[in-house]
């Protein structure tokens, strides 16, 4: 099951395992990125906490946790290649699987036709 | 400056929307930031080919002395900018800034010796207040904007293969040369010089030429647009101030290393020595030294390091050093580059310091400017 924010993430619910990353529109907003700095294996985050970091050579930008819970595993692929999230954003690009504290949060975000319709 | 009022469009502002640009405001313009190869690219393709930019924001400014004379203009312009205008020969630039009593930078400017009358650029932000500046203290000088004509860059490598394919006769010009140059059937001013650290061209021309002669130069293969985001990184590379971050009333011309624009007749016992504001400490520090540099920096790792981050000496942040002013990726360098100001105790190049960064202190190490091996035609 694909879920969306208002922030421009994107989630994939498996279990109560979500793998999250940006929107193609998020990526194209941000422009080439030269730097992504992930959290760590283990961490915990509260709704729209700031989990990761991605950086565009004009500017540095946060990436908020879309749901509380702990992080299970990151992509390190994009942290040695950032371009992965522009060329790829909602397949090899993904930043982080996040073990979700309440399944059910999920419910209440958007799901693909109202993320495009959010983004017009 | 503040955002007040609608936004200006420059002679270019319907090409810039043809082309697909992302429009920002910027200095009170609606500006290209850029366009849809992407600042990366744009960046590359520039020090690879030319890019072309669109700098009608800055202001261009005609000094002209009531004798006619270039020699008065140049003397008058002298009481404000600390540099040697007299001694420009005729069709040449020169880089200078306006001083302040205080001895910081009102802003900086490329001036030309255009025979009879001085040719002023100055920065988009800056330039009314400037124009003001001028006219309230040039005696003897009438000082003219000039506001029906666009401003183009064109940079890069292949620059003056470029140009040359419109006007074979740009090809004779040096670095900071300065011409009168038809092109597209347009009487343009033509200066050999640029923001970029690549060899390449600034271009003045009748706003009613500019499209004209804007979708020449991209007609050429090897030219591309660039926005604001890629001239940006390119200055930076170049180790070029940019003004307002790197430079502003807070800084003098020496501690922002540019002592080299201040020639021998403007110092202590020079032909013209001092006579410009704030010449009692610009000319003290120019023989005493300052207490702190703008120095390149070099982040060690892959995180780029931005304006205002502070430096330290220590990776605990307890030694507290200065300010980052001016800091971005550099595609060409391949890595984040930077510059601030540090005391002259840890401005030699190869020293060690660190840069906060979202609490975390990054290991920076501080390094010769430019990051790149300037291309300019001397």
């Amino acid at each position: 099951m694909l879920k969306f924010t208002a922030e421009h993430e994107w989630l994939k619910l498996e279990g109560d395992v979500a793998t999250v990353g940006i929107t193609q529109h998020a990526a194209d907003q941000l422009g080439d990125l030269v730097f992504v700095e992930l959290p760590e294996v283990g961490a915990s985050f509260e709704k729209n906490g700031e989990a990761a970091t991605v950086e565009s050579v004009k500017a540095a930008s946060d990436v908020y946790c879309p749901l509380s819970g702990e992080i299970v595993e990151i992509n390190e692929a994009i942290t040695s290649d950032p371009s992965l999230v522009n060329s790829n954003p909602q397949g090899a690009g993904w930043f982080f699987k996040l073990k979700l504290s309440n399944v059910a949060d999920a419910d209440d975000l958007m799901d693909e036709a109202a993320y495009k319709e959010l983004i017009g | 400056m503040t955002d007040t009022g609608p936004l200006l469009s420059t002679p270019l502002h319907a090409l810039h929307l043809s082309l697909g640009a992302r429009m920002v405001p910027f200095a009170g313009y609606d500006m290209p930031v850029q366009y849809p190869a992407g600042v990366m690219k744009e960046h590359l393709h520039t020090r690879a080919k030319a890019g072309l930019f669109d700098v009608s924001h800055m202001g261009q400014v005609i000094v002209k002395a009531q004798s006619g004379t270039f020699e008065d203009a140049a003397l008058a312009l002298e009481t404000l900018v600390p540099v040697d205008i007299l001694g420009l020969k005729p069709g040449r630039q020169r880089y200078g800034f306006f001083t302040d009593e205080k001895g910081g930078i009102l802003d900086d400017l490329m001036l030309a010796n255009r025979g009879d009358h001085l040719f002023v650029v100055v920065n988009a932000a800056c330039k009314s207040a400037d124009i003001a500046h001028m006219q309230a203290n040039l005696a003897g000088c009438s000082v003219t904007p000039i506001k029906d004509r666009a401003l183009i860059a064109l940079q890069g490598p292949a620059a003056e293969a470029v140009l040359a394919s419109l006007n074979a006769d740009v090809t004779a010009m040096s670095f900071m040369d300065v011409r009168d140059v038809t092109l597209v059937g347009a009487d343009c001013i033509v200066s050999r010089s640029g923001y970029s650290g690549e060899d390449g061209f600034e271009i003045s021309v009748p706003a009613d030429k500019a499209e004209d002669l804007a979708r020449a130069l991209l007609a050429h293969s090897d030219c591309e647009p660039i926005g604001l985001g890629a001239r940006d990184s390119l200055r930076l590379e170049a180790g070029l101030c940019l003004y307002g971050n790197d430079i502003d009333t807070l800084t003098s011309p020496i501690e922002a290393s540019l002592e080299w624009a201040i020639q021998k007749a403007r110092r202590l016992g020079g032909a013209r020595e001092g006579g410009f504001p704030g010449a009692d400490r610009i000319l003290r520090e120019v023989t005493n030294g300052t207490l702190r540099r703008r120095v390149g920096l070099k982040p060690d790792g892959k995180a780029p390091v931005r304006a205002h981050a502070r430096l330290f000496a220590d990776a605990e942040g307890a030694h507290d050093l200065g300010e980052v002013t001016s800091g971005t990726f550099g595609p060409s360098v391949e890595g984040p580059v930077a510059m601030g100001y540090v005391p002259v105790s840890h401005a030699s190049p190869g020293t060690q310091i660190f840069a906060e960064v979202r609490g975390k202190y990054l290991p920076v190490t501080v390094s010769a400017l430019p990051f790149i091996t300037p291309t300019y035609k001397r």
